[in-house]
């Protein structure tokens, strides 16, 4: 069954509370990782393991270099979970 | 000389300890006797035949928040809480980024995250390390991350001599004032090798201590029933600045860091030469760099790890190097109730004879029921009064030996 972008969105807050500590009311879609987040590059690639785990799609660090802001990343997500 | 730049004083201590969380409480706790020894519970242990160790009093990750944690080992975890406290308790003061330095040592560095890393990828694969192994696992992290909380630029290093490094640092960064380096470098040593590994190869060296039934009489150094030392953990750092620098800002003066002297042994990759020749020429050695007479020495906080051939080594090589004088001078080994912190310990042992100084009290050696023989100086077995025997400052010395051969002896006078 597909995701939606809420349950995505919030799936994703969760990995970066764990992993980066930001809030997740924090996390909004059209924040940046880097810049907004203030995520560095290494914990953007935890991030994208964690993800690949939590949503069960895979993220090659060619498509990861794209993913700048979070929702980059849910409709990445989205796009893949219904290929997968 | 009054506010010689070229003069070193520690204006901050900071400590996290098997008998304590902070500085303070771990010189309460030394002066009380009290040892941080117990038995090991870890179903690892019991397949070793040393199951005993000195762990932290208190756990690093109550002191450094959850998400730097994830990026941290243990041992730089101990390095940020001690090097938090001593930078605090030197007033966290303003100084030049060019001019600030760091020297932190490990004497093995980040093998806990080594250890944990290989076992994830066996089981799971690269792709599931964590991308923060490399700096974990790297005996310089602690000194980066410290480096990076305090934005020094003026230069990090992390000098690595096994059980020496700690007082290495500190004689590093001595030295890093002294040639115009910097004005403020903060010094010490961290460890925590308290793992399976570890304390096995240990164990197959035959050095550790394998009193199981008593965790808290295991590490007796310079006693005649002593069998091996105890593993511990933690940090020690020092705030080093010159004087000139402290005088600026009236800062707290603990003690003058007077000079460090080293030597190395040649003799064994890791048994102390027997007639402690090097020992012998580091302390001389620290006493010339620092300028200081065997006269002014009144406390030695000794290496004296509880092992069979060295405490009796050391003992000697002191009494040789001070000559006339070394009947009264006051040797504690701390190491009887902190264990052996390795890298951290000539730190945290720094961090007690300077503080041995400003009290005027040197600390107990505990367990001592049958006092070795011939060593020619005083062993302190409870607090003992220190006092000047002349109008020139009182001096004490830490020393530290590294297996490799390293010999460091560091000098500290009273401010």
């Amino acid at each position: 069954m597909a995701m939606t972008q809420q349950e995505i969105l919030a799936g994703l807050s969760e990995i970066i509370d764990e992993i980066a500590g930001v809030p997740a009311d924090e996390v909004t879609p059209e924040k940046t990782f880097v810049d907004d987040l203030d995520i560095d590059s290494l914990s953007m690639v935890e991030i994208a393991v964690a993800a690949q785990d939590k949503f069960g799609v895979e993220i090659p660090d060619d498509q990861l270099k794209d993913l700048k802001t979070v929702q980059d990343v849910v409709d990445y997500v989205g796009r893949a979970s219904v290929s997968a | 000389m009054p506010n010689d730049p070229t003069r070193v004083v520690v204006t901050g201590l900071g400590a996290t300890t098997p008998v304590g969380g902070d500085a303070p409480s771990t010189w309460q706790a030394m002066l009380a006797g009290r040892s941080g020894v117990s038995a090991l519970t870890d179903d690892w242990a019991q397949r070793l035949p040393c199951q005993i160790a000195a762990r932290a009093a208190v756990e690093p990750t109550t002191v450094v928040d959850r998400v730097q944690a994830r990026k941290l080992d243990r041992c730089e975890m101990f390095a940020l809480a001690a090097a938090r406290e001593a930078w605090a308790d030197a007033g966290s003061p303003e100084v030049d980024p060019l001019r600030l330095g760091v020297v932190v040592a490990s004497g093995i560095g980040g093998i806990g995250s080594v250890l944990a890393a290989y076992d994830t990828l066996k089981e799971k694969g690269w792709s599931r390390l964590s991308p923060f192994t490399v700096p974990m696992l790297m005996p310089n992290g602690s000194a980066g991350w410290i480096s990076l909380e305090l934005g020094a630029r003026a230069g990090v290093h992390t000098p690595v001599s096994a059980c020496a490094s700690g007082a290495e640092a500190i004689g590093y960064g001595i030295d890093m004032i002294r040639s115009g380096r910097a004005d403020i470098v903060l010094a010490g040593g961290t460890e925590a090798a308290i793992m399976e590994l570890n304390i096995a190869a240990f164990a197959a060296m035959r050095a550790l201590s394998l009193r199981n039934d008593e965790p808290e009489r295991a590490s007796r150094p310079f006693d005649k029933g002593r069998d091996g030392f105890v593993l511990g953990e933690g940090a020690g750092m020092v705030v080093l600045e010159s004087e000139s620098h402290a005088a600026s800002r009236n800062a707290r003066v603990y003690a003058v860091a007077a000079g460090a002297g080293y030597s190395a042994d040649a003799h064994h990759i890791a048994q102390p030469d027997p007639d402690g020749a090097g020992a012998v020429l580091a302390i001389r050695r620290a006493l010339e760099n620092a300028r200081v007479t065997a006269a002014q020495v009144t406390h030695v906080n000794a290496h004296a790890t509880s092992t069979p051939a060295g405490d009796v080594v050391e003992a000697q090589a002191i009494a040789a190097a001070l000559g006339e004088v070394a009947a009264s001078v006051v040797v504690s080994a701390t190491k009887s109730m902190t264990g052996h912190l390795l890298g951290g310990a000539g730190a945290v042992e720094s961090v007690a004879a300077i503080m041995a100084l400003h009290d005027r009290t040197a600390p107990p050696t505990i367990n001592v029921d049958d006092l070795e023989d011939d060593l020619g100086v005083e062993i302190a077995v409870k607090p003992t009064d220190l006092n000047p025997r002349g109008p020139e400052p009182m001096a004490v010395i830490n020393n530290s030996f590294g297996f490799g051969g390293h010999n460091v002896a560091v000098v500290f006078t009273a401010a």
